[in-house]
């Protein structure tokens, strides 16, 4: 089984985000990128599925700081093929870059795409669903785990409440996992060193955008707060005297 | 032009999705600002009951037993055939397992471009988007003629998407549901081995700022100490330190504790979807700019492996 994996960057949320002086974007400058932990997940499946049925994993990625060794990070997980997409894609939406990704696909031919769920810094679409619709495949989001046979796979798709609907889709398609059926592994940076030594990127230029289909924003900010909490400062024996103090007025302790 | 706004019903056996009342709020909002009338879009089989509820000018339903569990391919041509045939102006769809899975789909399918996390429309009728975990929002014009929306829940309140007084019910044309490439086997049910955290009137709450299963013990303790139950985020639970059934948040349990303890929590609308009910939410975390602070009673930003020890001593010695 052929399984490609398109992941991107995303902003940490650990760090402190900016909007950028234009008012309508986030201010890249000082911005810390970590992948998208979706796609951390969709990779983690797809070598799942590929020492379970055999087949070849293929990642790829937008060139970025830090996007090669998250290339050969892979490689070292079990990842075949690494791939480089070059080009500008500063000022792209998600229907351009689905449509330049289906372009890349269709010559690839993978029998299963996996997507992460989402990103959490993009608004016009998702492109797992938006590449489905441009590759003419079907789409299941929010999967988490599942197995595959000739033809098609079985996927358990996440319901609020835990509840889960388990569907058989025919391949190729493309899925969008929420979580991969064990956690993401750990590969020691020796090993990826060693990868690093024979692996190849394979560079991809994308061409020109074709951005029809897209949004506008015309400001982002950061929300306005209502009410925030009331702060407890001190030390740990201070503010733990402040929180039992709490439990105490609420009656539970 | 028309003004109508449709909002696309989600339901899973037989009952109606909360996200859906939350939508039909923020519709009645926007025509009460734009004009239009708001269109309930009910697509199952022999679910016509599930209209009641609804509080729409109108229901648009079809029936076919294609429709009769979410199946984002049939869903998807039913859909688009009514979106062509009526031109609304707006379609709204939950930011949900069943909306994210169609409404990208069809913008594509049908040229129309969709926004997706939108919480709130304002009275000139722009979209609220929240974006980066509720640290960021955007906004901009809807986009004309018609726009596609996936609507997260917190903007409005779902009460007001409800009503008792049944709308006018108005079957819509249906086509030819064929070409499906999913298949619905089965639904798995929630496990209850384990304890409902949903019945529980405290829990202590751990995030991914725990960082390791071992550390998971000193929330045990604590929780020990309070004679209370310990729940967790998603990272905690993708990384199997704890079960499933520990889970809050959207695609967890929804709770609504008496106290929330956030330890290591940053307070993502996932998150907070399922918790945001709590009487008083206590929130330890590092961070002074994460979002958990707004909606969180008491906060400190002291480290939780320092808090957690002295915490749970101190409690044993007020016990
Ligand atoms: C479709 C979908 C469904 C989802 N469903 C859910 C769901 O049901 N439930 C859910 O929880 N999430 C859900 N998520 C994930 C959600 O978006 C967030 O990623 C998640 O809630 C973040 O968990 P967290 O707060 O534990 O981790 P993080 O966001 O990483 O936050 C960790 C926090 O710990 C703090 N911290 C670190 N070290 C310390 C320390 N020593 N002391 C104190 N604080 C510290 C940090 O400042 C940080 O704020 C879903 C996401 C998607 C896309
Ligand atoms: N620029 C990109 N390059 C490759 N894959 C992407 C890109 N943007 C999004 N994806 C994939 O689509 C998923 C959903 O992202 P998004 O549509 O931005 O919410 C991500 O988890 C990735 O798997």
């Amino acid at each position: 089984m052929k399984i490609a994996v398109p992941v991107k960057f995303v902003p940490d949320l650990v760090e402190e985000l900016t909007i950028d002086p234009g008012g309508t974007a986030l201010d890249t400058s000082w911005l810390r990128l970590i992948i998208n932990e979706f796609d951390d997940h969709a990779v983690e499946q797809a070598i799942l599925l590929k020492e379970r049925v055999g087949g070849q994993v293929i990642v790829a990625m937008a060139e970025a700081e830090g996007a090669d060794d998250f290339l050969f990070a892979s490689a070292a997980k079990g990842a075949d093929q690494l791939i480089r997409l070059t080009g500008d894609f500063s000022s792209s939406n998600n229907h351009a870059l689905a449509r330049a990704l289906a372009d890349l696909l269709k010559e690839l031919k993978p029998d299963l795409i996996l997507t992460g769920v989402q990103a959490h810094n993009d608004l016009d679409g998702s492109i797992g669903p938006l590449l489905a619709e441009y590759l003419g495949l079907p789409y299941v989001g929010y999967v988490a785990g599942l197995t595959a046979a000739a033809d098609m796979v079985t996927v358990r798709k996440e319901y609020a409440g835990g509840l889960i609907a388990e569907m058989e889709v025919k391949l190729p398609a493309v899925l969008g996992i929420q979580a991969a059926e064990q956690p993401p592994r750990y590969v020691a940076y020796s090993k990826i060193r060693q990868v690093m030594s024979t692996a190849k990127i394979e560079e991809r230029a994308v061409a020109s955008l074709d951005l029809s289909g897209g949004i506008t924003i015309s400001r982002m900010f950061q929300p306005e707060v209502t009410e925030r909490a009331t702060m407890m400062g001190g030390s740990p024996e201070e503010v733990a005297d402040k929180v039992i103090e709490i439990f105490k007025e609420l009656g539970t302790l | 032009m028309d003004q109508d706004i449709f909002v696309v019903i989600e339901h899973l056996r037989g009952q109606i999705a909360d996200v859906s009342y939350v939508m039909l709020a923020g519709a009645r909002q926007l025509t009460q600002d734009t004009g239009g009338k708001v269109m309930a879009v009910l697509l199952g089989h022999n679910a016509q009951g599930l209209a009641n509820s609804l509080a729409a000018d109108g229901v648009l339903y079809i029936d076919h037993p294609a429709l009769a569990e979410f199946n984002s391919d049939a869903y998807q041509i039913a859909l688009a055939s009514m979106i062509k045939e009526r031109s609304p102006r707006l379609v709204i769809f939950g930011h949900s397992s069943i909306g994210m899975d169609i409404a990208s789909g069809l913008s594509a399918k049908l040229g129309i471009p969709v926004v997706n996390s939108c919480r709130t429309f304002t009275a000139d009728g722009k979209f609220v988007s929240q974006i980066c975990g509720g640290k960021i929002m955007a906004e901009g014009d809807l986009p004309t003629p018609t726009a596609l929306i996936t609507m997260v829940p917190g903007g409005y309140k779902s009460e007001q998407g409800q009503s008792t007084q049944s709308a006018t019910m108005t079957a819509a044309s249906t086509p030819a549901l064929d070409g499906i490439r999913i298949r619905l086997k089965q639904y798995i049910e929630p496990d209850t081995s384990d304890l409902d955290i949903a019945r529980e009137t405290m829990l202590v709450s751990v995030g991914r700022g725990i960082q390791n299963k071992d550390n998971i013990e000193l929330a045990n303790e604590l929780a020990e100490a309070l004679g209370c139950a310990v729940s967790a985020s998603r990272p905690v639970v993708d990384q199997g330190w704890m079960p499933t059934t520990r889970l809050v948040g959207k695609s967890g349990k929804r709770v609504k504790p008496k106290i929330y303890l956030a330890l290591g929590i940053s307070g993502a609308p996932e998150h907070v979807e399922g918790m945001s009910d709590s009487q008083v939410i206590i929130a330890v975390n590092t961070d002074p700019n994460a979002p958990i602070y707004n909606i969180a009673r008491y906060g400190t930003t002291v480290d939780m492996f320092d808090l957690l020890p002295v915490l749970t001593d101190k409690i044993k010695q007020a016990r």
